[in-house]
């Protein structure tokens, strides 16, 4: 009974210990409106570690925040030569790679957190994508092919460094969102990490949505497609007689 | 100016777009081709999705079509009888076309197949027209009278019909073909098939240039009218914003295009579309034959593989 008590009692202590330092973050929005002239929007992110004992001094905090857009299945093809020409020749499915993905840390990634802890917390670009096994030999390369497709368009981004914290407890960081969002939940994610370990994580949804036109106008190409079909006709007919008619009256 | 386009889901500067719809509608108005085949690559360099950029560029193409047709009209070089009887064929060739798109797709590799299709026929109807039209101007210089009204075998055909404005009384047979298959192109090529009919018009049925351009048109504007619907009805993929945007430079540019038309020698208009069409199939080809600086690519999956 007493061995009981002082178990649960060293845990307690173990836990607390634990969480002696937890994150306590904001977000300069949490949603975002596509509207007809977006052309991208940058977050804020900032925040502060609570403590409950001083820190320890032996090793450095690390902050590490990410962002990750809804995640979509994709199809990697790869070209070979064949015949002369270069056509696809193989390829993978990717079940759900983020359609966008962000990653920002106070160091070097490697110093901040550890290989297992990654991959276990999945917070790096490569650990994001889903992918099962195919029957292609060297799935990495194909991966790896996608990381670097979507970091050019901007749509992953792997900043090191990125993130400021100051004495150890205030963080910021700022990550610039493209122009070409797909519409859904964006999750941020913010850890907290010593000697390369997880010590706490906090998560937040920023929504992404299309309004006004650009939401009645995809609204209605899903759900009414015959009526948008014939309205997209109708509106070439009237803009080539209009520019027709136009263009006899300016002649005389 | 940035606009975001709601089904592409990227976001674009509007006077690229005002820009490019021009230039397109200006040749579309002075050939009398919808201009799909440079549109449709040029949407996929800038970044729109190549599914909407083929769907969104058949909306396009009817506007200015329909632009142009009307100027057409006005100077009675539409042969609509003409047209007619070569609708009849397109819709069944494209109806057959979409059929045969789709078993391909089942089969795969139907990206390089459209770019082949690109690469032969803009390569085979460019050169001809090329060659053609430059010994038509030589002839002219030299003060030769042009040859007319050839009777091949075209014209021992049965069914024949008098097509008033062309000058022409012919069997509907070849016309009908002609359609036909520039239809089965078009659905496959995702294009209006302009650059295709006009030469067969020319060369095959003998039909005088001037009446050829009004008349491809004319027939352009209810194939790709169908293949909007379809697109629409089916994927999804016709972007208003994106349409709008390209059909209003495209309209005025067919204006312009329409009168520049007519300042213009039927070689020299002929010189000019061969070298254009030469030189889009010359950029595939070569995109086809030099390695790519990235090896792979994205796609959607459940297309081809």
């Amino acid at each position: 009974m007493i061995r009981a008590a002082l178990i649960l009692l060293g845990w307690t202590v173990l836990s607390a210990q634990a969480a002696a330092e937890t994150v306590v973050a904001g977000l300069s929005r949490d949603a975002i409106s596509i509207t007809t002239n977006f052309e991208g929007s940058e977050i804020l992110i900032f925040g502060a570690v609570s403590r409950t004992a001083p820190p320890p001094p032996d090793s450095v905090l690390h902050v590490i925040v990410t962002v990750e857009g809804p995640p979509r299945p994709v199809t990697v093809r790869r070209k070979a030569r064949r015949f002369g020409i270069w056509v696809n020749t193989d390829a993978i499915d990717v079940d759900a790679a983020p359609t966008f993905y962000a990653v920002a840390s106070t160091s070097g990634f490697d110093l901040v957190i550890t290989a297992t802890e990654d991959l276990r917390q999945r917070v790096s670009i490569p650990t994001a994508i889903r992918a099962v096994g195919t029957n292609v030999g060297d799935q990495d390369s194909f991966i790896r092919a996608l990381v670097r497709i979507r970091t050019a368009e901007d749509l992953y981004q792997f900043n090191e460094g990125a993130v400021t914290l100051r004495d150890q407890t205030l963080f910021d960081t700022s990550i610039r969102l493209p122009a070409n969002l797909v519409e859904g939940d964006y999750r941020t994610r913010i850890f907290l990490t010593r000697d390369g370990e997880v010590i706490d994580a906090y998560s937040q949804s920023i929504t992404v949505r299309k309004v006004g036109l650009e939401r009645w106008i995809y609204n209605l190409a899903h759900e009414q497609p015959l009526a948008y079909g014939i309205l997209s006709l109708a509106i070439a007919i009237a803009a080539g007689w209009l520019a027709s008619a136009v263009f006899r009256y300016l002649r005389g | 100016m940035q606009i975001y386009l709601p089904i592409a889901e990227v976001s674009v500067n509007a006077f690229l777009l005002l820009g490019l719809g021009g230039l397109v509608g200006v040749l579309s108005g002075m050939f009398g081709v919808g201009g799909g085949f440079l549109m449709t690559p040029l949407l996929f360099f800038i970044g729109i999705p190549p599914a909407v950029a083929v769907a969104t560029e058949a909306n396009q193409i009817v506007a200015s079509s329909f632009s142009g047709v009307l100027a057409h009209l006005r100077r009675k070089t539409v042969d609509l009888r003409m047209g007619t009887v070569l609708l009849i064929g397109g819709l069944c060739g494209a109806a057959l076309g979409v059929v045969l798109f789709n078993y391909l797709k089942s089969m795969g590799q139907v990206d390089l197949l459209v770019k082949l299709c690109y690469v032969v026929f803009l390569g085979v109807v460019g050169g001809m027209m090329f060659f053609e039209s430059l010994r038509a101007i030589r002839n002219t210089r030299r003060g030769a009278a042009p040859k007319r009204k050839k009777h091949g075998w075209v014209h021992g055909l049965p069914f024949k019909m008098r097509f008033r404005t062309s000058g022409l009384y012919i069997s509907v047979i070849p016309p009908l073909l002609v359609g036909f298959f520039v239809g089965i192109l078009a659905a496959i090529m995702g294009v209006g098939g302009g650059f295709v009919m006009v030469p067969a018009m020319i060369y095959l049925l003998g039909m005088p240039t001037k009446v050829v351009v009004g008349t491809s048109l004319f027939q352009i504007i209810f194939v790709t009218g169908f293949a909007t619907l379809m697109h629409a009805t089916t994927n999804f993929t016709v972007d208003m914003v994106l349409a709008v945007l390209l059909l209003v430079g495209g309209v005025v540019g067919a204006q312009i295009g329409a009168r520049i038309g007519v300042y213009l020698k039927a070689e020299q208009l002929r010189v000019l579309l061969a070298i254009m069409v030469l030189a889009v199939c010359g950029k595939l080809a070569f995109d086809l034959l030099v390695m790519p600086a990235e090896l792979y690519s994205l796609g959607t999956p459940g297309a081809a593989h």
